[in-house]
């Protein structure tokens, strides 16, 4: 079970109304490579997983909720009190159409998310290998929005959220080599 | 050299409802263990050997099943 806490886990602040900006994270929210992805791919993956290293699923796939929700906070503040027409010539009229200013799980290109954006393969070097794939191109896919954004404020919690990546595709790396280690060899000292 | 397969030891709940499998196993195959491969290792005799492994290094073959002795059946 979960307990939550009412506050984000890096602060949100955005210094202007940018509806296109909130297109481009939507990527993150609900595309291939997004938090909503990653959250469901490591949860998922515990259950089949080596006990030694369930606990750092769970850690990573708590911790992708949160930045979610930092997604979520950002999207609907770009959003929150845009005109209908700036809404369209943001590329957002489709998504007015369909929700309003309602946030909804899609990628930048509009597209709903699928079940296909993730694995369970079942073999534990398979699926740490996709995690440590995901969390590279969820990096980089912050990149390219920090790339496409001017707004300093934002960028600043895109930018945390990026080395987020760093951290977890290193953690992924070294729950590899925990299930690479050789039982019998380990009695050193 | 590295083992092809690892085993672990499941958590086994009182209220399984199924017969439990007591040890479950993974393959590590040999290419997790070397991030470049060396220069001048050893070859398999013949050609047809190698052919029959699917590489020239028996280093780099990777047997699959595990032997039955151990892994998921033995409970």
């Amino acid at each position: 079970m979960w307990y939550y806490e009412k506050k984000l886990q890096y602060p949100v602040k955005v210094t202007e109304c940018n509806p296109m900006l909130a297109k481009f994270l939507i990527e993150q929210y609900g595309g291939a490579d997004g938090e909503l992805s990653a959250a469901l791919r490591y949860l998922n993956q515990r259950y089949t997983i080596p006990d030694k290293v369930i606990g750092l699923l769970t850690d990573i796939g708590t911790e992708e909720f949160a930045h979610l929700e930092m997604i979520a906070t950002m999207v609907y503040k770009l959003t929150k009190d845009a005109s209908p027409e700036q809404m369209k010539a943001a590329g957002l009229g489709a998504h007015y159409a369909s929700h309003e200013r309602a946030l909804y799980y899609e990628n930048a290109g509009g597209s709903p998310w699928t079940a296909t954006y993730i694995t369970a393969k079942g073999d534990p070097i398979a699926d740490l290998y996709e995690d440590i794939a995901a969390e590279e191109k969820a990096r980089a896919t912050y990149q390219w929005i920090i790339n496409l954004s001017d707004d300093p404020d934002l960028n600043d919690s895109l930018k945390f959220l990026r080395e987020r990546e760093i951290i977890h595709s290193l953690r992924f790396q070294e729950a590899v080599e925990i299930l690479k280690e050789e039982r019998d060899s380990k009695k050193i000292y | 050299m590295s083992t092809n397969f690892k085993y672990w030891e499941p958590y086994i709940s009182p209220f399984d409802p199924c017969p439990p499998i007591r040890v479950k196993v993974y393959s590590t195959p040999p290419n997790l263990y070397m991030t470049f491969q060396p220069t001048g290792m050893r070859q398999y005799k013949t050609a047809k050997e190698a052919l029959q492994h699917g590489t020239l290094w028996p280093e780099l073959f990777s047997p699959y099943p595990d032997s039955p002795k151990r892994g998921e059946l033995d409970g």
